[in-house]
């Protein structure tokens, strides 16, 4: 097995046995979402105009719910400081444990998504463009909160930093997951707005874990 | 292209000339040399806060010395610093150990990342044979050291750097640690650690940073 994937699966593991953190970030997905009808009115109409925005918020806030932990408890118990000194680079321990992250906390807000937009009436026609901007938008969303959880290490009160740091940087994928099911349900075609979310994530993908280990670096230090 | 090894530093060995140390502000310690040959074995004593722990760090790679430099085998380490992290063994204060993960599954994930696999004898040797199938969180605090030392014994390294590894031991485990230490040396490697206990090691130089440290007109 090589270390990359060893480390993938350790980290599983843990999330598996810790339980809590996976089913935490579904229930506050689905609950966050459910509040939106108490709180604008149950008007099909309204709601389905607003659906698109209130699925990529919440899951955007979801997703950095569970962001914290992603470096700090490795950090306090030393065993980051173990793992910056494997033979497996730091960057590319970094991408395994947003996979990793991603699996727990980004996949199963795919596999609710469909169900809560039944729930604010999402017009048929946009959810293709929902789940599959999703799919691509959910990776980047734990590789630039990766970044945002290696500078928060060891800051106090790090969850707070750590929002204030990453939201604004989830603002493009924000706007294109959105903008995806707006035009597929104008019949525009989203095309577009997907080929850009995966154009986030490639740029993700290569940066975000130099950056997240640099910061990892330091922290270590 | 590689550097020749240089003429002042010894073509064998893990060597370190006129390092100096900050953290922070402070200048911890500075001017400080050593030489560790195969086989060797170096003790850090000093009192708290002489920078035993800064000294272990620094010669891990976790942070890079404010002025002088780490040699292995005549070259420099920071040319290759990919090398030395798959050269060495560090055990710091923390136990790197998860509570819902058991014994035997923590020593094989910090193994496999080092391509070891010896997780049995490893555990043998340090006495947690009975408990491989425990849950950590259930461990003694010895216990715990007890595993993160067993991480020496279950992957290869040249050289073993360790911060306070007699915490928290009893009399066993520490003559466990000290056959360890015996039988690595004894393959070629290299021993640097830190301790205000006594463990029985033949042949160790003592290096006590008490005596680099850096005044500072208070």
């Amino acid at each position: 097995m090589t270390a990359f994937r060893r480390l993938v699966l350790r980290d599983l593991r843990l999330a598996l046995r810790q339980g809590g953190d996976a089913a935490m970030v579904v229930a506050f997905f689905v609950l966050t979402v459910i509040l939106f009808p108490f709180g604008v009115g149950p008007e099909a109409e309204l709601l389905a105009r607003i659906a698109a925005g209130i699925l990529w918020v919440t899951a955007l806030l979801a997703a950095l719910l569970s962001l914290e932990r992603l470096f700090q408890a490795d950090w306090e118990d030393g065993s980051l400081e173990a793992l910056a000194l494997m033979p497996l680079p730091l960057e590319a321990q970094v991408l395994a444990k947003c996979l990793a992250h991603w699996l727990v906390a980004g996949l199963p807000l795919i596999v609710v998504a469909p169900l809560l937009a039944l729930l604010l009436h999402l017009d048929r026609a946009g959810y293709p463009a929902l789940l599959l901007g999703l799919l691509l938008g959910t990776p980047s969303l734990s590789l630039i909160g990766a970044v945002g959880a290696a500078l928060s290490l060891g800051a106090r009160r790090g969850g707070v930093l750590l929002s204030l740091l990453v939201l604004p940087l989830y603002i493009p994928v924000l706007i294109f997951g959105v903008a995806a099911v707006e035009a597929a349900i104008g019949g525009f075609g989203a095309r577009p707005h997907l080929l850009l979310l995966g154009a986030l994530l490639a740029g993700a993908l290569a940066l975000a874990p130099l950056a997240a280990a640099a910061a990892l670096r330091q922290a270590l230090e | 292209m590689p550097a020749p090894p240089s003429p002042d530093l010894p073509a064998s060995g893990f060597a370190g000339r006129g390092v100096a140390c900050r953290r922070g502000e402070r200048l911890v310690f500075a001017g400080l040399s050593f030489l560790v040959p195969p086989g060797g074995a170096l003790v850090l004593t000093g009192l708290n806060g002489s920078g035993k722990s800064s000294l272990l760090r620094l010669m891990a790679g976790l942070t890079p010395p404010e002025t002088g430099m780490l040699a292995w085998d005549g070259m420099p380490v920071r040319d290759d610093p990919a090398a030395h992290r798959a050269r060495l063994h560090f055990i710091g204060h923390h136990d790197a150990v998860k509570p819902v993960l058991t014994v035997a599954e923590t020593l094989a994930f910090w193994a496999g990342m080092r391509g070891g696999a010896a997780v049995s004898p490893a555990l043998e040797r340090f006495g947690l044979a009975a408990l491989a199938a425990w849950p950590c969180r259930l461990l003694s605090a010895g216990q715990r050291r007890r595993l993160a030392l067993a991480r020496l014994a279950a992957s290869p390294a040249a050289l073993w750097l360790l911060d306070e590894p007699l915490t928290g031991l009893d009399s066993d485990a520490i003559a466990d640690l000290a056959a360890a230490i015996a039988a690595h040396r004894a393959q070629g490697g290299l021993v640097v650690l830190s301790t205000h206990a006594v463990l029985p090691l033949e042949s160790a130089e003592t290096l006590s940073l008490t005596d680099f440290a850096v005044r500072t007109a208070a």
